[in-house]
């Protein structure tokens, strides 16, 4: 059985939840309940199936058995979603009109200051550096509405002063009462953070 | 979120003008390709000159259907509005809608100078046009869903060609006939309803087969 | 509430691969049976003893394998468009394995209609090729079986290559009408009245007999084929659950080729 139910209010929960790729079990049986305010640290060797796990609950993976309570999340994969044609603030423009919400442009230009790239927010963003490109992406996740961040090795071409920004945007999330779960193999410097070690199962389960 | 989406398609079409620029330029070629290895055929007023022009049709639509997801697949824009979109239907039709001003509008503002050069005559020339202008959407939107199911092959383009060009086989028979029909002086408004149909026919059906073809792409990757 | 109940368990039973397996058993052998004799009875009727047409003389006896090879051809890819509905709307794997055993017999028998189509159109049109609208369904029926071919083939994930290939078998059934009639319009625009085949003067029974005959012998073959390919897609699938191993054991495979599994499949295909 497959059910996926969204809810409005902040909280995430796996009932029995399997993963399953290219006909390969990667995950079974887990099971985990998380309130406003935390951030679950996901960790696994490569191919445990850290990535499916967030393309699931992303709902962009079908491929799982059991059960899984979520809002609406926003996702951060290893594409950024950028157009390398568009600014930085065209981009988060799109992303707002996405939405159907208002784009909050003194905010985006804002946190574009904070995270050093304010004189680059109307290059266009194939002329960006990989990390510089992943601080534009940071910015829409604080600029989105929804409020659980779904992060996939977002530590990914960060430079230190980044990754400190990253730290401090997370833990600024959680505090404000987001949700955030971020797979990584860097540990993460976040108060409140649980971790959860994703592991293959003993036995592959029949499906 | 209509405007802000159309926008964006907006600016990226003026900064991307090949995806314009191309099929045009594709269409020309092929046109003088023609010109050169079958003169007898493009000489006059001829009765060929609707075919090889839907043909090559055809054929422009396809090259540019390949790219129709490509670059938003690529950047992963495309599994963002997937996710993020209120309604990520809009979003897909919007995309097919752009596709088809950059190749099919442009076509038919392209036909007064190509036409002839096929040896279209010039009474067949607004018959045409509006031939092009009622089937090219369709073509736009069938195509969408085999765009959308290959977009995740990096070659996909036998593919695509072989799922997509049975479906545009009405098209091509109505256009043509409506180009014949012009040039002989006759009434085509039958035609023209069966092809102003299959388009709406093919907007009702193909933006909801493209998006569920879209969301098995981007989960292959 | 009760009947839906009951309504709904049997539909998953009907998702089941096992109950699938053991349900299939008997029906295999009777089509494969049926077939046989059809198919024997149907050829030997219709090829030696149906008397020979006034017009076309033995030429028309090639219709006895063209007209079902052609009707049973265009049931398979109306067939896979039911199964990829079933499939995209209660994602149930079985009509996967269904498409998968539909598509080559199709592919196969649609080559061969267009095949014996050339052979008979040779001494009665006077070319093994004419544009006729049949023809060019039929052929596009062909491009559109190769085109499911060439995107499974190009999908290695089971499950994502099930659900792409039941939109475009569906997308593709809705399509069949349209394509066919607008060649048909194209038919009547471009063509004079070649020979048609619709309107010939009444068979006698003695000639349409046999047509009937190896009409439902092709039926019958294709079920046998269907069912025997779904049913080996199956045992592979599912290779790993115990009912596959005790099926095979009870078949007297070798013991030895058996892995022996501790986990049980879950019986349901809908999942």
């Amino acid at each position: 059985m497959q059910t996926h139910t969204v809810t409005d209010s902040l909280k995430l929960q796996f009932d029995s939840l399997a993963c399953q790729r290219d006909g390969r079990v990667l995950f079974a049986e887990l099971n985990l309940a998380l309130e406003a305010g935390t951030c679950l640290e996901l960790l696994g060797a490569n191919g445990a199936g850290k990535s499916t796990l967030l393309r699931t609950l992303a709902g962009l993976h079908s491929q799982y058995q059991g059960s899984f309570v979520s809002p609406l999340a926003v996702y951060q994969g290893h594409r950024l979603g950028l157009d390398e044609l568009l600014t930085p603030i065209e981009n988060l423009a799109w992303f707002a009109g996405l939405e159907s919400c208002p784009f909050d442009h003194p905010r985006a230009l804002m946190l574009a200051a904070r995270l050093g790239i304010l004189a680059l927010a109307h290059t266009p963003c194939g002329k960006l550096s990989a990390g510089q490109q992943r601080r534009v992406a940071m910015i829409r996740w604080v600029l989105s509405p929804r409020k659980v961040w779904l992060l996939d090795e977002p530590l990914t071409a960060l430079d230190t002063n980044a990754q400190g920004w990253l730290n401090e945007i997370i833990a600024e999330h959680c505090l404000a009462g987001g949700l955030v779960v971020c797979a990584t193999h860097t540990d993460l410097s976040v108060p409140h953070k649980t971790i959860l070690n994703l592991r293959p199962p003993l036995e592959q389960v029949a499906w | 979120m209509v405007g802000a989406l159309l926008l964006r398609e907006w600016k990226i079409l003026l900064r991307a003008r090949a995806s314009v620029v191309n099929p045009l330029a594709f269409l020309l070629l092929s046109t003088l390709l023609f010109a050169i290895a079958a003169p007898q055929l493009v000489a006059e007023a001829s009765q060929q000159a609707s075919g090889i022009l839907w043909v090559l049709v055809l054929f422009t639509q396809l090259l540019s259907l390949d790219a129709m997801f490509r670059r938003d697949y690529d950047s992963g824009t495309l599994e963002q509005s997937l996710i993020m979109a209120d309604v990520p239907f809009v979003a897909v039709l919007i995309r097919i809608f752009v596709q088809w001003l950059g190749t099919g509008l442009v076509i038919v503002i392209a036909t007064p100078v190509i036409g002839p050069l096929l040896g279209l005559s010039w009474s067949a020339v607004p018959g045409t046009m509006l031939a092009l202008l009622l089937g090219t959407p369709a073509l736009s939107l069938l195509g969408s869903i085999g765009a959308g199911i290959t977009v995740g092959f990096s070659r996909g383009g036998i593919i695509l060609a072989l799922l997509v060009l049975p479906l545009f086989l009405p098209v091509l028979i109505f256009g043509t006939d409506i180009v014949n029909a012009a040039g002989a002086g006759l009434n085509y408004t039958a035609q023209a309803y069966w092809l102003a149909l299959i388009s709406l026919a093919a907007l009702i059906v193909s933006p909801f087969a493209a998006l569920a073809g879209l969301r098995i792409s981007v989960e292959m990757q | 509430m009760k009947l839906n109940q009951k309504l709904k368990e049997y539909w998953h039973k009907l998702g089941s691969p096992r109950w699938f397996y053991e349900i299939t058993t008997n029906w295999v052998t009777f089509f494969g049976i049926g077939a046989l004799l059809l198919l024997v009875t149907g050829l030997v009727w219709g090829l030696a003893f149906a008397p020979a047409d006034y017009q076309q003389g033995n030429s028309f006896r090639i219709m006895y394998v063209h007209v079902p090879a052609a009707m049973v051809a265009q049931s398979l890819y109306i067939g896979m468009g039911v199964a990829g509905f079933i499939g995209l709307v209660w994602r149930m794997k079985l009509t996967d394995v269904a498409i998968g055993a539909c598509l080559p017999l199709g592919m196969v028998l649609t080559a061969l209609a267009l095949f014996t189509g050339g052979v008979w159109g040779k001494p009665t049109w006077g070319s093994w090729w004419e544009w006729d609208g049949r023809t060019v369904s039929t052929l596009v029926l062909l491009f559109l079986y190769i085109g499911i071919y060439a995107l499974r083939e190009a999908i290695p994930d089971l499950d994502l290559r099930a659900r792409a290939s039941a939109l475009v078998c569906l997308v593709g059934t809705v399509n069949i009408p349209i394509i066919k009639y607008s060649v048909e319009w194209w038919n009547t625009l471009h063509q004079s009245a070649s020979f048609s085949l619709t309107e010939k003067p009444a068979m006698p029974v003695e000639m349409w007999l046999p047509l009937l005959i190896m009409g439902l012998g092709f039926y019958c073959f294709a079920g046998h084929q269907v069912l025997s390919r779904m049913r080996l897609e199956v045992l592979t699938r599912e290779a790993n659950s115990r009912w596959v191993a005790e099926v095979m054991l009870s078949k007297g495979a070798p013991a030895a080729v058996m892995q022996p599994s501790t986990t049980d499949t879950t019986d349901h295909g809908k999942d």
